[in-house]
């Protein structure tokens, strides 16, 4: 379980995040959903140490994230698999490679117990026969997926996603999201999903926490998010056509 | 941001680039990739630009020389000490900032502003002495040795064009290359390639890690990289000559 504690951040005489506290469970898929530019990004990557926080704490598993040295940090790293929004993919390494890289550098496997596990990353994130291609010859999906290989490579007790299906086509998404749901409940993962697609709230989210202007807004799951009568996180589900219907519909 | 800020963050990153590696046999393997990159991948224009300024340089010393008073091996000396004091390591040096750096900045500016050192960082491995380290290493090993070769080609360069031009005789040339030697000139312009090569990878380093933004900022560090190496390889080059020759 990771849980924050009244976060807040600054950038520039601007507040970010106000005063957040979200507890995250695990083997759940735990949503965070706004606006563009309220705050998720910045939330997620003070999460995972990238930004520290002015006020607040962060406890992976009751430990203190925030008081811990670079050293300390770096261990709790290990057990952190992200997916970010562009797959964030090293350019110079082929597919194989990438997913090897966490276990070259942390592990004690030999060259082939690290190609077997690379292997099976890749085969459960249904990638098969792109072993030697490099990131700039598959397609945006593809990417995502050796992303979430990548990341699941290390066997990690929590998982952050950026926004795992921005840019792909409906069908790719709902896959995408179907895998980091199965991979969840399958190795009990706390994960975090950073979205602002309604698709993916239906789909997966378990528990969803609603930032707005860098206030957590509102909290709830998949179902009570439909018949929430919080007049900004109605805004924000029902902005289009379609999910105005569903509305009339319920 | 003022220098003294931009100072303070060179510091800070070259701790970090320096502080020991997760795990040496990863670094090893990079050095040696590396060394691929900026040695060999840097060889070939460092010996076309060598043997025409080798040429230049002769050509030009007996168009000076032109004097019944001036022996004609002055123009090997001549030669001789232009390639090796000041070319071969500082000019070519420049050189490298332009392609080596220019290079260096652009690939970790990229790296930036497409996350993958926050991919590098979140996997707990320390991004900067992953990425620079091996880079600083493989220019402070290779380097000497492309300087080295293009003291060689700049004086054969030198030679071919001297004889062509009927400027100098082959004997007078060789004569005056041997005339006077001091080896430790060469162990000078050596300690200047080192220093330039540290100037070079770190510089450029900087300036591609801290880039913020997308693709024009990218080119924006790039530039940056080759114009503030360039400018500190020539001030050390000062610093470096009152040291060593004064």
């Amino acid at each position: 379980m990771i849980e924050v504690k009244n976060i807040s951040k600054e950038f520039a005489h601007k507040k970010v995040l106000k005063n957040i506290s979200i507890k995250f469970e695990q083997g759940k898929a735990n949503l965070i959903i706004g606006e563009s530019g309220s705050g998720k990004t910045v939330l997620i990557k003070t999460m995972v140490g990238l930004f520290n926080p002015d006020e607040g704490q962060i406890l992976f598993d009751n430990r203190d994230f925030t008081s811990m040295n670079y050293k300390e940090k770096k261990e709790i790293r290990k057990e952190i698999g992200m997916l970010f929004q562009g797959g964030a993919l090293f350019d110079s390494q082929t597919v194989e490679e990438n997913v090897i890289f966490p276990l070259s550098m942390f592990s004690e496997m030999s060259e082939s117990e690290k190609r077997d596990r690379a292997n099976f990353c890749l085969q459960r994130v249904n990638l098969v026969n792109a072993n030697k291609l490099y990131p700039a010859e598959i397609s945006g999906g593809m990417k995502k997926r050796v992303a979430i290989a990548r990341a699941i490579a290390m066997n990690p007790k929590y998982l952050f996603c950026d926004e795992p299906n921005s840019g792909l086509d409906p069908r790719t998404s709902i896959l995408i999201d179907t895998l980091i749901k199965e991979i969840t409940e399958e190795f009990g993962i706390t994960t975090i999903v950073i979205t602002h697609d309604m698709n993916s709230v239906i789909e997966i989210g378990d528990n969803i926490s609603f930032i707005y202007k860098g206030e957590k807004w509102w909290e709830g799951n998949k179902s009570e998010i439909l018949k929430s009568d919080n007049k900004e996180l109605n805004d924000f589900v029902y902005a289009s056509k379609f999910m105005k219907r569903i509305k009339v519909g319920l | 941001m003022t220098w003294l800020t931009s100072l303070g963050r060179y510091y800070i990153l070259m701790t970090r680039t320096f502080s020991k590696p997760e795990k040496f046999s990863i670094y090893r393997k990079q050095i040696i990739k590396e060394i691929e990159n900026v040695g060999l991948g840097s060889l070939g224009i460092v010996a076309i630009i060598s043997l025409f300024m080798g040429a230049v340089i002769t050509i030009q010393s007996a168009f000076g020389f032109e004097s019944p008073w001036i022996p004609l091996y002055a123009v090997g000396v001549a030669s001789r000490d232009s390639i090796i004091l000041e070319f071969s390591p500082t000019i070519v040096s420049l050189i490298l900032a332009g392609k080596v750096g220019g290079n260096i900045a652009s690939e970790i500016g990229t790296m930036r502003v497409t996350e993958q050192i926050d991919a590098l960082e979140i996997m707990g491995v320390n991004p900067s002495g992953y990425l620079i380290l091996p880079k600083i290493i493989a220019a402070v090993f290779i380097n000497p040795f492309l300087i080295i070769i293009s003291m060689f080609l700049g004086l054969f360069g030198g030679y071919v064009a001297g004889i062509f031009t009927h400027a100098v005789t082959s004997y007078e040339y060789i004569y005056g290359i041997q005339y006077d030697f001091r080896p430790f000139n060469v162990s000078y312009a050596l300690i200047k390639t080192v220093v330039f090569a540290f100037i070079i990878t770190s510089v450029s380093a900087y300036h591609g890690y801290y880039t913020q933004g997308g693709a024009l900022e990218v080119g924006r560090s790039s530039t940056k990289a080759v114009v503030y190496s360039s400018i500190i390889i020539l001030l050390f080059n000062v610093l470096i000559t009152q040291i060593l020759l004064s």
